[in-house]
C-alpha cells in the first residue's frame, strides 16, 4: 500500500513539474517575439557561456579524439582498415560525441550555473525589485540566457569537433604516420551533410533544454538558501536527462529521415 | 485632497492562512504613515500588494490616482516609476556595481539620449544623498549592513517619486546606524515633499519618522493614531508593543 501511495507521489510530482516546465517554455515564446530585445545582456551571457566553458570542452574533446583513435586502432588493424582511421573519429566526434559531451558539460556548468544564480535572485528579491524598476526580469534574465545557450551550445560543439580531430591525429601519428593536410582531407571527406546537419539542429535543442531548465529551476527556487543549492543540482540532473532523451529522440527522426 | 495611497477592504490569503482581513488605509500627500505589526503579521504582504508583486484576493487600490487592479503592464510600469520601494533584504543587484546597481530603473523610464546625458549627474545626486558617493564603483558585497541599506534607499529614490514605501528600513542595524537611517528618510521626505509608507516594529525609527501609525493585528486595522497618543494607550493589544 505504502509503496503504491509513493509512486503516486512521485508520479504525480513528476507530471506537474513537466506540465510546469512546458508553461515555462510557452511563455518563453510568448516574451521573445514581443519586441525590444535587452541584446546587451544577450551578449554578455554568450560571453560567460562561452568563457565558463571552453577550456572543458577543448581538453575533453581533445582526450575524446585521442582515445577514441587509440582504441580503434587494433580493431581497424584486424580488418585492414587502418587507412579509414581518420573517417571514423570524424564521423562519431561529429555525429555523437562532440555535440553530447558538450552538452553535458554545459548541462553542468551551464544548467547549474542559471540555477544557482537566478535562485538567489530570487531568494533575495532581485527579480521582484528588477520587475519594480520597470524591467520584465522574464526578458531580461530568462530570454537571454536560453537563446545564449541555445546560440553557443551549437558553436562550443563545433569547437569541440575541431578539437577533438585535433587528439585524433595525435592518436594516429602515435602509431603510424599521417600528414596533417592528408588527415584533415580524410576527415572531412567522410562527412556529408547527413551528418553535419542532423548533429547542428541537435545541439541546438541540446543548447535551448539546458537554458531552460537551469532557468525554470532558478526562477522558480523556493525560498532559503537550500532552495538555491536545491535548484542548482536539480537543475544539473534533469538538464543531463533531457540532453540524453533528445539525443534518442534525434537519432530515430533522423534514421526516419533516412538520413543515417 | 485626494489620498496618495488608498486601501478598502483588502483580503489576502495563502491557503488557510487569512493573513489581510479586509484592511483598510489612505496616505496622504507628504504625509509619513507608519504601520506597525508582529513580525509575521502580512506587512511584506501589504506592500507587495500595494506595488503589484503579489496578487490580492479582493479589495480596491488606488495609487496616485490610479487602480493599480485595472493597469495593464506599461501602465503599471509607469506608476512604479513614481513608486520607490525599500526592500527589506535590500535586493540590490549584486553581480552589478553600485553604478549599475542606481542606473537599472532608468533603464526602463529614461531615453539613450537622456540616460547618456542625465545618468551620471542622478546617480551622483541620489549618491549623494545618501552620503556614499564614494561607493560608487563598489560592489554590494563589499560594503556593510548600513551601507547596502543606503544605497538601496538611493536606488529607490532616483527616480524621484512621489511616495516612497519603506519595508523594516532599520531591520538588523545598530541603534546607531538606525537613527541615522531615519534621520535620512526624514530629509528625504523634506526634499523631495514626498508620502512614505513605513513598516516596522522599530519603535524608534517609527516615533522618529511618522506623523501616523496604524497597528496592524491579525490581519486588520487594529488602531489608528500618532504615534504619542498610542504610546499611552491602555488596551493591551497596544501595550504589547511599546512595553
Ligand atoms: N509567498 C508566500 N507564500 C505563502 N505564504 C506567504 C508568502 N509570503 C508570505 N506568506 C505568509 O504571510 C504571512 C505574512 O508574511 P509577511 O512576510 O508579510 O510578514 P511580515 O509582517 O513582513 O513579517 P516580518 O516582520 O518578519 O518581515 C506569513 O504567515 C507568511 O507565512
Ligand atoms: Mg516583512
Amino acid at each position: 500500500m505504502g509503496t503504491v501511495k509513493l509512486l503516486k507521489q512521485i508520479d504525480n510530482a513528476f507530471f506537474r513539474e513537466v506540465g510546469e516546465i512546458a508553461q515555462f517554455t510557452a511563455r518563453f515564446f510568448q516574451t521573445v517575439t514581443k519586441p525590444k530585445q535587452e541584446w546587451e545582456e544577450f551578449v554578455n551571457q554568450c560571453f560567460w557561456v562561452g568563457y565558463k566553458t571552453l577550456t572543458l570542452v577543448g581538453i575533453t574533446a581533445f582526450i575524446m579524439g585521442l582515445v577514441l583513435t587509440i582504441q580503434s586502432r587494433p580493431t581497424l588493424v584486424e580488418f585492414g582498415a587502418e587507412s579509414l582511421l581518420p573517417s571514423m573519429v570524424s564521423v562519431s566526434l561529429v555525429r555523437e560525441i562532440s555535440p553530447v559531451i558538450t552538452a553535458l558539460i554545459c548541462a553542468g556548468k551551464i544548467g547549474s550555473g542559471m540555477g544557482a544564480e537566478l535562485g538567489s535572485m530570487r531568494v533575495t528579491e532581485q527579480i521582484d525589485a528588477m520587475e519594480v524598476s520597470g524591467t520584465n526580469p522574464f526578458k531580461y534574465l530568462v530570454v537571454t540566457r536560453v537563446l545564449a545557450s541555445t546560440v553557443m551550445v551549437p558553436i562550443l560543439s563545433s569547437v569541440g569537433i575541431a578539437i577533438g580531430l585535433c587528439g585524433g591525429y595525435l592518436g594516429v601519428n602515435i602509431r603510424g604516420h599521417i600528414s596533417w593536410n592528408l588527415f584533415w582531407h580524410q576527415a572531412f571527406e567522410a562527412l556529408s551533410f547527413g551528418d553535419l546537419i542532423p548533429s547542428l539542429i541537435k545541439t541546438f535543442f541540446f543548447g535551448f533544454a539546458i537554458g531552460i531548465i537551469g532557468c525554470y529551476k532558478g526562477y522558480n527556487s523556493k525560498k532559503g538558501t537550500e532552495g538555491v543549492g536545491q535548484s542548482a543540482t536539480t537543475a544539473v540532473i534533469v538538464a543531463s536527462l533531457v540532453v540524453f532523451v533528445l539525443d534518442l529522440i534525434a537519432v530515430q527522426v533522423t534514421d526516419l529521415l533516412g538520413l543515417t | 485632497m485626494e489620498p496618495v495611497i488608498q486601501i478598502k477592504d483588502l483580503n489576502k490569503s495563502f491557503g488557510d492562512n487569512h493573513v489581510l482581513r479586509n484592511f483598510n488605509m489612505a496616505i496622504n500627500a507628504g504625509e509619513n504613515l507608519a504601520i506597525l505589526g508582529k513580525s509575521g503579521s502580512g506587512k511584506s504582504v501589504l506592500i507587495k500588494c500595494i506595488i503589484s508583486l503579489m496578487e490580492v484576493d479582493s479589495g480596491e487600490m488606488i495609487v496616485l490616482g490610479k487602480d493599480i487592479q485595472l493597469l495593464n503592464s506599461d501602465e503599471l510600469d509607469s506608476l512604479r516609476a513614481e513608486v520607490g520601494f525599500l526592500f527589506q533584504s535590500n535586493a540590490l543587484y549584486d553581480s552589478m556595481t553600485i553604478r549599475e546597481n542606481l542606473e537599472f530603473p532608468l533603464r526602463r523610464h529614461w531615453s539613450k539620449e537622456e540616460r547618456k546625458k542625465g545618468a551620471d549627474a542622478a546617480v551622483k545626486e541620489a549618491l549623494e544623498d545618501v552620503g556614499l558617493s564614494h561607493t560608487i564603483d563598489m560592489m554590494p558585497a563589499e560594503l556593510s549592513g548600513g551601507m547596502r541599506k543606503r544605497i538601496a534607499l538611493a536606488r529607490a529614490l532616483i527616480l524621484k517619486p512621489k511616495v516612497i514605501m519603506y519595508d523594516e528600513p532599520t531591520t538588523g542595524l545598530d541603534p546607531i546606524t538606525s537613527r541615522e537611517i531615519s534621520n535620512l528618510m526624514l530629509s528625504v521626505q523634506k526634499k523631495y515633499k514626498s508620502a512614505a509608507l513605513i513598516i516596522s516594529h522599530d519603535l524608534n525609527c517609527i516615533k522618529m519618522t511618522s506623523n501616523r501609525v496604524i497597528m496592524l493585528i491579525e490581519g486588520t486595522r487594529y488602531a489608528e493614531d500618532t504615534y504619542e497618543n498610542l504610546r499611552k494607550s491602555e488596551d493591551p493589544k497596544i501595550k504589547e508593543f511599546f512595553d
